[in-house]
């Protein structure tokens, strides 16, 4: 397969990007989209250029590591993928891929495709937790039965992979999937019922500090998260701040 | 006497880690603020340590190369973890799970660890729940358990097939809690470089700020090493692309002895190599082989077919197929331990049956399960003359159910669909039993320097059992060294602040510039990854699933050969005091090259076949690895000398006072 | 812009409450206005006792106003932030791959309604005001009826009126369900709702347009 890539190259935090153009050939189907890009960057090294900088580590769609905004989507073209699970038989010979970086004012670009979210980090640290301690007395852990339901609801919420797909994807950079997942996960179990009210207030403050736009619920993050993390967790979310607000 | 006291405490088995805690030194609350501890690493061995020291009252600063300690590798571990609650009745036990253990590592791991780490195994699992990890749950909302490889009974808690994305996320949460009462500082896209010793004890790190690119000098009291495993010495493995083994070859250089380092973890399900461009390997859960049924073609003509594309895997007839591991292990059949099940794959392909179009590949088929499961849902749904298709569609509805996510991932990756052509699949490196040795208190040969999870060789002697890797790394966070780390440090209360401006952090930092200028000034004929891709073949090759003598000094020379020709012409593009990734793969390789060494010679010492390690030389007439109890029975500890050729061999001797030392057989 | 709620949630809660506030104002609104076409005298009557009723003038009136600007300004500025929430333009963004057009462009078929808004205030209202309080004029319940169908006599009203209907619709279709995600409703009934306010989101502004169309069609001639 024969390529064009046009690849958003930045320096460094401070200094002005620009799209790039690339031309790469002998490109395979059984690729996936970052072996392709080491095939680019093996050529740029021995050219004597400098190669493509992305993040990237599990190469298997759990790490979230990888964070490509590909012909303007999260991840590309396919569906409940991350960018290391697209394969380059998604593409045809002679196409143009655009490559860029997640775009968001919270996400500032490192390097060229690389960009800093930490901002997710912070809105975890917010509350994002169970206030215990590793003591060794903690109670049996089948001492409170969990309804399966809630607990295959708690589970599919906490399959979040904080790639930052949703904000990517999101026309205003609303990171209220990413946050109402770990919400609603504390939110169904007991365990985090606890501290529900100061949880969901502090995520929330947190996430707007960061400079997040505002949820208007279009839902371009659900269709493109890779592992599909549900809206119904936004209302639980906008549920949870209700009653934290109207409790006081 | 061994230079290597295993510090293991007296008395019965089952009384050890309780004495030893009523024994050692504690440090008073208002004495921990004082006391600073850096934990390198943040999966889950390191991201439990730093969240329970921090709640003790140290001052933790955690290091990791990652964007977040949330992506450590831990999280890509998919079955589950162990624990011997014995919810299901079905008669599990401490000592079973100590049994299981030392047996499934084929009698090469310390009893008094094993023991201890089956004892806190239940409390992990009541500590995961408490921080809300959402672990599968049975209708009646109590924890659902599921059965692994190897053991008789169902002792495993698992999250799907995200266990360790669960476990790593409570980890982090857990600090999270810390790092908002900043009792945690987290260094993120930082990666240790080395180990700085003050009077013989470890006193800080040298680490380098990825996104600047700034050597930054940090203290503390102790040091926890936590990085994980060194698979990726293969190239190609089921790790992390950025895994590597740099902080314990560091500890290593500065004088902690590095232990085992041949016994590898090579898994046999995983999707095979498709081509050179491969970066990666992929994992398919080991529980895929409860239903799966692993053959070759007999005859090697229709092999030869397979590979050329002229004969479909359908086409075979069933006479025709060799369904080997059911033939060479009827009690086991499917289910032999993976090391097993590794080998005899690959002697299938060695001998030329392998199918896919590199020939290293079997087939993993469904087609015997989704009939069965067929009939009998037709059966039950009072389709009595239900006909073929019908049955398929069925038992294909049935397979999807249990595994659906699996054959997604295979199908996205291979793109052929699973339920109609059977699977093909590999082994790959996945697991590294060697590590860092240390004592009972995890701590390494260097005082104040600790290991903990996959980076130490503790727990899992010459072969690992599945879901064992995360209880194991939880084990060591949660609930061992944050009391073992106090004994160590309540000598340190009156210390005070270590200041970084001492002659010793002034000559580790010198070495590490001095070190990354040397490999800048290379002459740049090659990449860092064809280096990174030789060595993996060699490893592969030559120290990979069955190893003999020649081969492995044939693979000593080559891969010193291959050192020094990175030293001189490796190419390393940009600049060092930016982001460069380039420059970090550099440093992760080089520190390879020289493990990879090791690991050879390791290997070659070790004239014996146990777990993982299988030396052709030693084997039974049918092919079976054969321990040697009476020369082997010990752990190689290795200590740093120069070049690894010139490394000093240490052996803790193993006793079994517990259980009788017996030849695994699957037979 | 001290007085608006600090918190994106908040603010998108009182997006909803006032678009919703106004989504039953349009049902109320026509209810009356479908009279016309049925029964003009009941229409006469409803209107101006509407227009007479002090509850309905010093009480609803001012509420409805407020909403309509509290739902406007809000739009706007939480526009704005959206925007400025993206930072550097993406080179290409396929937003059409993962979101419905009506979704992403609330901000222009909200700006066309409200652009509507001034010229029906001016038609109906603005009239209003001019004849109660400027004029003085006397109260006459039966000169509703002639006067609305004497709005729709110019083809080019009425087609900016249906066109203003079709935004309305565009914009409904997205909000009235979007609202009660907002609301964090998420529950058994959620689907039906979802049928419910997209029906509605048709229903009512293409009634609206056929209001306008059968007035321009059949106009009064004496």
């Amino acid at each position: 397969m024969k390529l064009t890539l046009k690849i958003w190259r930045q320096d460094s935090a401070n200094s002005k990007g620009k799209m790039q153009t690339y031309p790469i050939d002998g490109i395979e189907g059984d690729m996936s989209f970052l072996e392709m890009l080491d095939v680019l960057n093996e050529g740029l090294i021995n050219k004597g250029e400098t190669p493509v900088e992305f993040d990237h580590d599990c190469r298997e769609g759990i790490c979230g590591s990888c964070s490509l905004q590909i012909n303007g989507e999260p991840h590309g073209p396919d569906r409940m993928v991350t960018t290391c699970q697209l394969h380059m038989r998604s593409f045809k010979d002679g196409d143009t891929i655009t490559i860029e970086p997640f775009r968001a004012k919270a996400f500032p670009v490192i390097k060229d495709l690389i960009v800093d979210r930490s901002a997710f980090d912070r809105i975890q640290q917010s509350g994002g937790y169970v206030s215990v301690n590793t003591s060794g007395n903690t109670l049996d852990a089948n001492a409170i039965p969990i309804n399966k339901q809630d607990a295959d609801s708690a589970f599919a919420a906490a399959a979040c992979i904080g790639c930052g797909a949703c904000v990517a994807a999101c026309k205003n950079a609303s990171a209220m999937l990413f946050t109402s997942a770990k919400v609603s996960q504390y939110a169904l179990l007991p365990q985090g019922q606890v501290e529900a009210t100061e949880r969901v207030e502090n995520m929330v403050r947190q996430m707007d500090l960061e400079g997040f736009g505002n949820c208007t619920n279009t839902g371009a993050c659900e269709i493109e998260c890779p592992k599909g993390i549900s809206l119904e967790n936004i209302a639980r979310l906008n549920r949870e701040f209700l009653s934290a607000n109207i409790k006081g | 006497m061994s230079v290597l006291d295993s510090k293991v405490p007296k008395g019965p088995l089952d009384q050890k880690w309780t004495a030893h805690k009523n024994k050692i030194n504690l440090v008073n609350p208002a004495n921990k603020r004082k006391i600073d501890v850096i934990v390198v690493g943040t999966g889950l061995a390191g991201g439990a340590a730093a969240a329970s020291l921090a709640e003790l009252g140290y001052n933790v600063k955690t290091f990791c190369y990652q964007d977040s300690p949330r992506r450590a590798h831990s999280i890509a571990a998919q079955g589950g973890i162990n624990a011997s609650k014995n919810y299901q009745g079905d008669g599990d036990s401490n000592y079973r799970l100590f049994y299981d253990t030392v047996k499934g590592g084929d009698y090469r791991s310390r009893e008094a660890n094993v023991y201890r780490l089956a004892e806190v195994s239940g409390n992990i699992i009541d500590q995961c729940v408490a921080q809300g990890v959402p672990f599968a749950r049975e209708y009646g909302g109590q924890l659902d358990n599921r059965s692994f490889g190897g053991v008789l009974v169902s002792r495993t808690f698992y999250a799907k097939g995200q266990t360790g994305q669960q476990l790593l996320l409570g980890a982090y949460s857990a600090m999270n809690r810390q790092i908002n009462r900043g009792k945690i500082t987290p260094y993120n896209r930082h990666e240790m470089l080395d180990l700085v010793l003050v009077d013989g004890k470890a006193r800080g790190i040298i680490a380098r700020d990825l996104v600047t690119g700034a050597i930054e000098r940090h203290s503390a009291h102790a040091v926890v090493l936590a990085s994980g495993g060194y698979g990726n010495v293969f190239f190609l493995s089921t790790n992390a692309m950025g895994s590597n083994v740099m902080a314990a070859w560091r500890a290593h250089r500065r004088g902690a002895y590095f232990a085992n380092p041949c016994f590898t973890q090579i898994h046999p399900t995983c999707i095979p190599v498709s081509g050179d461009h491969q970066s990666k390997l992929t994992l398919m859960s080991e529980s895929l082989r409860n239903d799966g049924r692993i053959w070759v073609p007999a005859k090697k003509e229709d092999a030869d077919a397979i590979r050329n594309g002229k004969l479909k895997p359908t086409q075979i007839a069933e006479e025709d197929r060799d369904y080997f591991l059911e033939r060479r292990y009827p009690a086991f059949g499917n289910l032999v331990p993976r090391d097993v099940a590794s080998r005899a794959a690959k002697e299938r392909c060695d001998a030329g049956f392998g199918v896919n179009k590199t020939g290293e590949a079997v087939y993993l088929d469904f087609d015997a399960a989704i009939m069965r499961y067929g009939k009998e849902k037709a059966l039950i749904s009072g389709q009595k003359d239900a006909s073929d298709t019908e049955v398929r569609v069925l038992g294909e509805e049935i397979i999807a159910a249990k595994y659906g996510n699996l054959f997604q991932m295979y199908e996205k990756i291979v793109d052929e669909n699973p339920y109609k052509t059977p699977m093909m699949i590999y082994p790959a490196v996945h697991y590294t039993m060697g590590g860092l040795w240390v004592d009972y208190n995890l701590q390494t040969t260097i005082p104040g320097c600790f290991a903990a999870g996959e980076a130490n060789f503790s727990d899992h002697g010459a072969n690992r059992l599945g879901a064992s890797a995360l209880m194991q790394g939880l084990a060591d966070g949660y609930f061992v060294l944050p009391s073992t780390i106090g004994d160590y440090l309540a000598d340190d209360i009156a210390t005070g602040t270590i200041p970084t401006d001492s002659p010793e952090f002034e000559a580790a930092e010198k070495e590490v510039t001095d070190r990354m200028a040397k490999m800048k000034a290379g002459k740049g004929l090659h990449s860092v990854d064809y280096y990174h891709k030789k060595l993996g073949k060699i490893m592969w090759n030559k120290c990979g699933m069955s190893r003999n003598e020649k081969e492995l000094k044939e693979a000593i020379e080559e891969i010193a050969a291959l050192r020094a020709d990175f030293w001189e012409n490796v190419k390393i593009p940009g600049d060092i005091n930016t982001k460069n990734q380039e420059l970090e793969k550099a440093g992760r390789v080089a520190d390879f090259l020289e493990l990879g060494e090791l690991f050879a010679k390791d290997a070659l010492t070790r004239n014996e076949s146990c777990g993982g390690h299988f030396r052709e030389e030693y084997q039974t007439p049918e092919g079976e690895a054969l321990r040697d109890d009476e020369n082997f029975k010990f752990v190689s500890a290795w200590e740093y000398k120069g070049a690894p050729k010139d490394a000093v061999l240490h052996k803790e001797e193993l006793v079994y006072e517990n259980i009788e030392v017996k030849t695994r057989s699957y037979k | 812009m001290s007085g608006i709620p600090s918190s994106s949630i908040a603010r998108k809660i009182i997006m909803a409450l006032s678009g919703l506030f106004l989504v039953v104002f349009l049902g109320q609104h026509f209810v009356i206005n479908i009279t016309s076409v049925i029964a003009p005298d009941t229409f006469n009557t409803w209107s101006h006792f509407m227009g007479y009723n002090p509850l309905v003038q010093y009480a609803l009136q001012p509420v409805l106003i407020g909403g309509v600007i509290v739902h406007f300004v809000m739009g706007f500025v939480l526009e704005i932030q959206n925007r400025k929430a993206r930072g550097v333009r993406y080179f290409k963004y396929n937003g059409g791959a993962n979101a419905s057009w009506i979704s992403r462009n609330m901000i222009i078929s909200g700006a066309t309604v409200l652009a509507f808004l001034f010229v029906h205030m001016y038609d109906f209202w603005f009239h209003e005001m001019v004849y109660k309080y400027v004029e003085f004029s006397p109260e006459d319940p039966t000169r509703y009826y002639t006067e609305t169908v004497e709005k729709f006599h110019s083809p080019i009203k009425t087609g900016l009126y249906v066109i203003s209907f079709v935004l309305l619709a565009l914009h409904l279709l997205h909000g009235f369900a979007s609202s009660f995600q907002t609301m964090g409703v998420n529950n058994k009934y959620s689907a039906a709702i979802k049928t419910f306010t997209k029906v509605y989101a048709i229903v009512i502004p293409l009634g609206f347009a056929f209001i306008a169309i059968y007035h321009h069609l059949n106009p009064i001639t004496q």
